[in-house]
């Protein structure tokens, strides 16, 4: 026990009004009445950690852990829909996403340990906008879309535009994401997610990839490169897409794809890692990516 | 903002745990770990880090594995509990707690029964798992002293005792 321990401030549960609406509509309709005035918590990974350190300010909160509306997971021809209530483990032991987004799949298995895989949640990794976020990535790649309630109704955003900057979203106060929609376009595809970390399990990845793409005539086609832990923002590698677009994949290519990426990210000294090793890294992983689409890329 | 009045309130709470029916009278914000161990007498379920690293906090809630330093003991309203005195069947001990007293999985005792819970939802799911599954499946528990390998060799032993069936 930290008793008498001066330096951790507990939070005092005195302090915290929780209530646990019956459903969906009801949680709406809370957030509409007062934007702003609740904090969502879903299986707590985040917020609790907060609340431990005597770090969480809001003192309202609404559980939305396990509403049926939010932890569906629903299979359509073109798309997925992920409800974002869906833990880690609903997501790595989903057959078709594991099959047909590998790389969400990793990143689920990479997420903390199985305690954590069974509480947190993929609405609650994106709306706590960490940057390290392992999942996010994968989400960029796979050109992902929300699906946002509030009272004033339901609006579909791409989830490429969701971050303005650092813990910064599109998100109004009195809206929350419903669902993550998975465009069911890239079979064929070469994918390849990655985490540099000081151990797979719990550690926080220094830098993390996942990178789409295949190879047609010869020729680079449908690249798409994100990576988390980069930028104040999970970040889509543009330049380094353009780079090689319609290329045709040689070493010289990898060379000058290593450095454009390594060039192209925005990292920061922080406590896991250095900037100049992360952009380092972050120029290794878009190589490794480029090589296994050349070992693979034509038959994928 | 006001910091000094309080806005919570305690009210009861029901829960299972170990298969009995307990209700509490508690704040929705207190974390199940301090309900089990302060109200229920449960001391099994221990705090390490109380930020959901290290895994000493564990017990199954309707069966899945959670940090219970991570849960609102709101969110365990209604819902069935399992902690390590709910383990064994009296004082017959689980083919897990024997396997890890046979192969030294215990050593100063602090990190045992999250190990136990966490192998026990392993095998819960996956009767017969390989080294790489037990390593993953334990890997958000912590242990300090016994460098893994005995542990691991307590999970392989269960295993081939069936222990799956045992457990929820």
């Amino acid at each position: 026990m930290r008793r008498g321990d001066e330096n951790i401030v507990r939070s005092d549960p005195r302090d915290y009004e929780v209530i646990a609406p019956p459903n969906l509509d009801a949680v709406v309709a809370l957030l509409g009445r007062s934007p702003g005035g609740w904090l969502l918590i879903a299986g707590g990974t985040d917020v609790m950690v907060q609340y431990a350190a005597g770090k969480l300010t809001a003192r309202r909160l609404v559980s939305i852990w396990n509403l049926p509306e939010l932890r569906r997971i629903e299979v359509l021809p073109d798309e997925i829909h992920v409800g974002a209530g869906c833990t880690y483990t609903d997501i790595r032991e989903h057959e078709i996403l594991v099959r047909e987004f590998p790389m969400l799949a990793s990143a689920a298995r990479w997420t903390g340990g199985i305690a954590n895989q069974n509480r947190g949640t993929i609405g609650g990794n994106i709306v706590n906008a960490s940057p390290a976020a392992d999942s996010l990535p994968a989400l960029l790649a796979y050109d992902a879309e929300l699906v946002v309630v509030s009272v004033r109704g339901e609006r579909r955003l791409s989830y490429a535009g969701f971050h303005l900057e650092y813990k910064r979203t599109q998100l109004a106060p009195d809206e929350l994401i419903q669902a993550v929609c998975l465009p069911r376009r890239f079979s064929g595809y070469i994918h390849h997610a990655r985490k540099v970390g000081a151990r797979n399990a719990q550690a926080i990845s220094k830098v993390c990839i996942a990178a789409l793409g295949r190879v047609s005539d010869s020729k680079i086609e449908g690249v798409r490169i994100a990576m988390g832990s980069v930028a104040p923002v999970p970040l889509r590698l543009r330049e380094t897409e353009s780079l090689l677009r319609r290329k045709a994949i040689d070493e010289s290519l990898i060379v000058l794809a290593r450095k454009t990426a390594a060039a192209e990210v925005r990292p920061i000294d922080d406590i896991r890692s250095t900037a100049k090793y992360r952009a380092a890294v972050a120029g290794n992983l878009v190589a490794e990516f480029l090589n296994l689409l050349m070992a693979r890329g034509e038959t994928a | 903002m006001t910091t000094s009045t309080h806005r919570g309130f305690r009210s009861e709470i029901s829960l299972t745990v170990n298969g009995q029916r307990e209700t509490v009278m508690a704040f929705p914000m207190e974390r199940l770990l301090d309900v089990l161990r302060q109200q229920l007498g449960l001391t099994g379920a221990k705090e390490g880090c109380g930020e959901g690293e290290c895994g000493s906090c564990s017990v199954l809630m309707n069966g899945a594995l959670v940090n219970s330093c991570l849960v609102p003991v709101l969110q365990a309203k209604g819902a069935s509990i399992v902690t390590i005195e709910g383990i064994a069947a009296g004082p017959q001990l689980s083919a897990l707690q024997e396997a890890f007293l046979e192969c030294n999985g215990a050593q100063c005792g602090i990190c045992t029964p999250g190990m136990i819970l966490a192998a026990s939802h392993l095998l819960s799911k996956k009767s017969i798992p390989t080294l790489a599954e037990i390593q993953e499946g334990l890997s958000g528990n912590l242990c300090r002293c016994t460098g893994y390998v005995q542990i691991f060799n307590a999970v392989a032993k269960a295993a081939l005792c069936g222990e799956a069936t045992k457990t929820s």
